[in-house]
């Protein structure tokens, strides 16, 4: 268990860049800087935002097997990934809930990288060591810090420092150096944009965050806007939208079951997980938006049907400021859930009309193919 | 005219037993990008405390409370399609509500602008 609060090896840079700092997975973090947050969403969306997100976990698995092995614990298609390719994939539980959500990088055969976030990157390992067999190796890369560079001219500008970053496509990975420093860089991130995302050992991590503060446009970005450019775009934040008590098929991430794993099984929760695949899950995922276009829908807020029934509530809510209006994703019953389904939120004692809409906002702009 | 303050990072300009009601500039500033508001109605009764606007901004719903007993007169309609004007004038046309006081002796007890700027320098620290 974490008590302490732990700082993140940058904190006396963005303390400098005049960040404002709260409490999150167990670390002192930039909320926001001094642009603010709607100027560092905007900025992101428009030219390159800069996210410190050292908390999250970066773990190597190695051995004999270690693809089908972490098949047992994931339901993502793992044996016919190529090495440096990216898969999003979810650490199941046995009752078909999500303990994590995370990445997994093949480096070759039997070496993989996962990268899970910093709430629960302790249960993580407690998991994977508790389930993976003694044949496989382990690491925990606590040396690492994980530095995001987002937005559509994050390619470019990338480029010009660490020009392999030309070639990589969305969920692509590559280890190589900056500055003779090893790094491994992968196209991937929580905007919604097209990016990457950089590891580096802790100890050249400041001189890379002044050499990508310099790059043309771009602004570091708190968690503020990291949660507001991810809502808006329809992804999930795990403790709100994601937990041991959702799948993943009401959470909508069928997408990230390959076919092969959808009729096989074979990992934790499969029997839950692939009943909803053949007959439907009983709640889902989906966006709701104020029908006066203006009212923001936070957090827990209650959803109703206009006949005064509880049939959801929403899981994460706020603005975005590219949508430049209300945004919210809930879990709802089933029968309610089609798109334009009229229902009622709860908010401040009073009903307000909403209905129900996909919950990506703004569109993905990733580049899948150069 | 007179402007009184509240712990509650509120301002008050009175004018006789009106008062016109809005949030300081610090407020803001700690508040963030404002991006919607919800007034009370006009002709409402509150007493001192009472929840009667709602402000939010990017990070968070937060309360606006009434700093004195009254009945609300007029509230700032340009909020409804500008919440950005808290931001950028939060003392002037960022105001949010204007109130006719019951009771002008609860005044006293707020505090004056020497007042309010040693609180929340000591609220920084």
């Amino acid at each position: 268990m974490i008590v302490d609060v732990q700082h993140l090896k940058l904190e006396s840079f963005h303390t400098k860049l005049g960040a404002k700092f709260v409490s999150f997975a167990g670390y002192r973090m930039p909320i926001s800087y001094p642009l603010g947050v709607k100027g560092e969403h905007l900025q992101t969306r428009k030219a390159i935002g800069l996210f410190d997100v050292s908390h999250m976990g970066q773990i190597i698995i190695e051995g004999p097997q270690a693809a089908e092995a972490l098949e047992k614990l994931v339901p993502a298609a793992l044996q016919e990934m190529k090495p440096g390719q990216i898969r999003y994939s979810q650490l199941t539980l046995e009752n078909g809930g999500i303990l994590d959500d995370l990445m997994l990088t093949r480096w070759d055969k039997n070496s993989w990288g996962l990268v899970v976030n910093g709430a629960c990157k302790f249960d993580d390992i407690k998991h994977l060591g508790q389930y993976l067999d003694a044949s496989i190796l382990m690491t925990h890369l606590e040396d690492l810090c994980l530095i995001a560079v987002q937005g559509p001219r994050a390619r470019l500008a990338l480029s010009s420092i660490i020009p392999e970053a030309a070639d990589l496509v969305f969920m692509q990975s590559i280890r190589t150096t900056w500055n003779n420093i090893e790094i491994v860089l992968s196209c991937c991130g929580y905007t919604g944009e097209d990016g990457y995302e950089i590891s580096i050992h802790k100890d050249h991590a400041e001189t890379l965050a002044i050499k990508l503060t310099d790059l043309e446009e771009a602004t570091w970005v708190g968690l503020g806007a990291r949660n507001s450019l991810r809502l808006e775009t329809g992804l999930c934040l795990y403790g709100n939208d994601l937990t041991r008590d959702t799948t993943p098929i009401e959470a909508g991430l069928i997408w990230s079951i390959q076919k092969r794993r959808r009729i096989e099984g074979g990992f934790l929760g499969a029997e839950v997980i692939c009943k909803q695949i053949e007959i439907g899950a009983d709640r889902k995922r989906v966006g709701i938006t104020p029908l006066d276009g203006r009212t923001p829908i936070r957090d827990h807020t209650l959803l109703k049907t206009e006949g005064g029934e509880l049939v959801g509530e929403i899981t994460s809510g706020g603005f975005g400021p590219t949508h430049n209006g209300p945004i919210a994703m809930a879990y709802i019953s089933h029968n309610v859930s089609a798109i334009e389904t009229t229902l009622v939120a709860e908010v401040r004692g009073k009903a307000l009309p909403c209905k129900v809409c996909d919950p990506g906002f703004v569109k993905q702009h990733y580049i899948r193919a150069l | 005219m007179t402007m009184k303050y509240t712990r509650e990072h509120e301002w008050l300009r009175i004018e006789g037993e009106i008062a016109t009601i809005g949030i300081t500039f610090y407020a803001q500033e700690q508040l963030g990008d404002v991006v919607f508001v919800e007034l009370p109605d006009i002709d409402t009764n509150c007493d001192q405390g009472a929840e009667v606007a709602v402000v939010e901004s990017v990070k968070a719903a937060s309360d606006i409370y009434a700093p004195i007993s009254g009945t609300i007169i007029e509230v700032n309609e340009d909020l409804s399609e500008r919440p950005e004007l808290i931001n950028e004038d939060p003392e002037n046309d960022g105001w949010f509500f204007r109130i006719r006081l019951d009771d002008i002796s609860e005044l006293d007890a707020l505090l004056d602008e020497a007042a309010y700027q040693e609180f929340i320098q000591e609220e920084e620290l």
